[in-house]
């Protein structure tokens, strides 16, 4: 299928990417909405406690707790009974969710979450990496990532509708960088009411927490039951990979907009080197790629827009012609030396008759700034490696030496 | 692609600033993208905020670091901060303050314009909030946008009154540095 997206300018407004997640869960129509501030998440909440004073966001109970632990939990009884429900967090908060995190997807909560994007403590830090949603990479949750605000938006109603769907029944993390995204202001075409309802048809979940015809969920499951149970969450995931570009697809239709469905691509064809990144990165390089382009540098982009499920075919079908893969992660996993779409990466190729040599960089950790003249550097490397293999197989970027 | 970066402090609007450039240019028919310079902002700190400018839609999400125009909200930054740090030889930094272009002894080759945005303010806001007052001094130096825009999406934001009067000082503004180019 060929997405052709035309720029609908005249439908577009210039708002603040908070605000515009905060009018696509709107749009939505939600019936709980759990909210705890924290940076820089909380205009997302702020934007929708005030819809919600004003009226916008009928059939919706807007409930303010003490902690994210509490956020979430609240979120498993509202989701329990069929309430469609939403909640947004990130960085220490999404950390302090962890054990909640398995339990809604354990239960099969079709739960929506926006993680603005943050590094996680210590040191404290307030600026964008992806370490506090890769880190909950196991809890069971989809996990989905925008590189604009239009992205977020529309990601927002997918989400919605990939995990609601009977034959998925898991939760997702729809993420966004924060402050980079989650305080930018451009132009989008906010979610069209109509439309969304007919895209998003209401919450009619099979099994529901209901005292007329009494059930438990996630109640206990023994040695002999809990593998299958293990089994089933895993089958669910994989049934998510085809789902979500059913998804992605059927949103195209309706709205005219595409951002990927488990990837996107941008130059492959033809590349020798081609870089993967999720996030909002993704604009950057494709800068970097159009400049690099008209220096006949044969040179692509991987968008990874699903990191779990892990889209491993799509991955492969792109990156098996190239003569070198560059994997930029916002995220470390300590003892590795390296970060999780890299790790993940090589290790779907193992066990196969594909031979790429893989490169990782762990980038803007904490923030820091990544200007093209970073991304292009890495590009030098990896043509040293076309030239002459891996000497630094992963490594970080920018490092300060000097600070060390 | 344009790139403005706003200088100021802590509670004097820099973001909103940069946040209302950007709904101005997009009325203009351009594409644009605002945001902060992501800093724990504290009132009176030095903060910056940027806006890009441009024709066909925005992907690059870095900092701006080789801006074409500067806005400096408070001159005693420049004892502290280099505002001019990678501004491009052909572009304009504007500067709140009474003194002429000329005082100002920095290390770059573009064009420094004053605007003494605090009288402006004072006169006709009733308060020293210049943020407004300097978008209308850039629309009159650099011909980039309509002051109207800016007008108007000043009134959107500040509905009433407030809107009223900083329109008002916007278009003073914009006209005091139309006469200086």
């Amino acid at each position: 299928m060929t997405h052709e997206m035309k720029t609908d300018k005249k439908n577009m407004v210039v708002v603040e990417g908070s605000y515009a997640v905060a009018h696509a869960v709107k749009t939505c129509r939600p019936n709980v909405i759990s909210a705890y501030p924290i940076t820089p998440q909380t205009h997302i909440v702020e934007d929708l406690s005030k819809f919600m004073a004003d009226g916008e966001i009928p059939n919706c109970e807007y409930i303010n707790v003490e902690s994210e632990f509490s956020a979430l939990s609240a979120l498993v009884g509202s989701s329990a009974v069929g309430a469609r429900s939403y909640s947004a967090t990130t960085s220490q908060g999404l950390e302090l969710m962890h054990e909640v995190l398995f339990n809604v997807a354990g239960m099969r909560l079709p739960i929506i979450m926006t993680v603005a994007n943050r590094a996680v403590s210590a040191p404290i830090n307030i600026w964008n990496d992806h370490q506090d949603s890769i880190s909950q990479r196991d809890t069971g949750w989809i996990q989905l990532y925008a590189e604009n605000i239009q992205e977020i938006s529309d990601m927002t109603a997918q989400a919605f509708k990939i995990s609601e769907d009977r034959d998925i029944m898991m939760p997702s993390m729809t993420c966004m960088d924060g402050f980079i995204l989650s305080h930018v202001y451009e132009p989008l075409v906010l979610l069209e009411q109509d439309i969304t309802d007919e895209f998003l048809p209401p919450f009619r979940p099979e099994r529901i927490l209901d005292p007329k015809n009494p059930m438990t969920f996630g109640a206990f499951a023994d040695p002999h039951f809990y593998t299958e149970f293990r089994y089933q969450q895993e089958r669910a995931m994989q049934n998510s990979l085809k789902k979500i570009e059913d998804v992605a697809n059927e949103f195209y239709d309706m709205y005219g907009r595409y951002f990927g469905g488990l990837i996107d691509e941008y130059q492959t064809e033809d590349a020798d080197i081609i870089i993967m990144a999720m996030g909002s990165i993704i604009g950057t390089i494709k800068d970097v790629i159009d400049r690099l382009r008209e220096k006949n540098v044969k040179i692509g982009l991987l968008k990874v827009r699903a990191f779990r499920p892990f889209p491993a075919q799509d991955i492969m079908n792109v990156i098996k012609d190239a003569k070198v893969v560059v994997v930029l992660d916002k995220n470390i996993s300590l003892g590795m030396n390296a970060g999780a779409l890299f790790i993940e990466t090589k290790s779907v190729l193992y066990n196969t008759d594909i031979d790429v040599p893989v490169i990782g960089y762990m980038i803007g950790q904490g923030g820091r700034d990544i200007p093209m003249s970073t991304i292009e550097k890495i590009v030098s490397d990896a043509e040293e490696v076309m030239r002459s293999g891996i000497k630094i197989e992963s490594q970080f970027t920018d490092l300060k030496e000097e600070l060390i | 692609m344009k790139e403005i970066r706003i200088h100021g402090r802590g509670g004097q609007g820099s973001v909103t600033a940069a946040e209302l450039l950007a709904v101005a240019a997009f009325a203009d028919n351009k594409f644009s993208q605002a945001f902060p310079a992501f800093g724990v902002e504290r009132r009176g700190a030095p903060v910056q905020a940027f806006t890009r400018i441009n024709d066909t839609p925005i992907r690059l999400r870095s900092q701006i670091y080789e801006p074409d125009y500067v806005i400096v909200q408070d001159p005693t930054l420049l004892e502290s901060v280099d505002v001019a740090s990678g501004l491009k030889a052909d572009g304009i930094l504007i500067i709140n303050s009474d003194f002429d272009p000329e005082t100002f002894k920095l290390d770059t080759k573009a064009k420094i314009m004053t605007v003494n945005a605090t009288k402006i303010a004072l006169d006709i806001i009733g308060m020293p909030i210049v943020n407004t007052v300097l978008l209308g001094a850039f629309a009159g130096a650099t011909g980039e946008i309509r002051p109207e825009s800016i007008m108007e999406a000043v009134r959107e934001r500040f509905p009433g009154k407030v809107g009223d009067r900083n329109a008002q000082a916007i278009m003073e503004a914009y006209k005091m540095m139309e006469g200086q180019k």
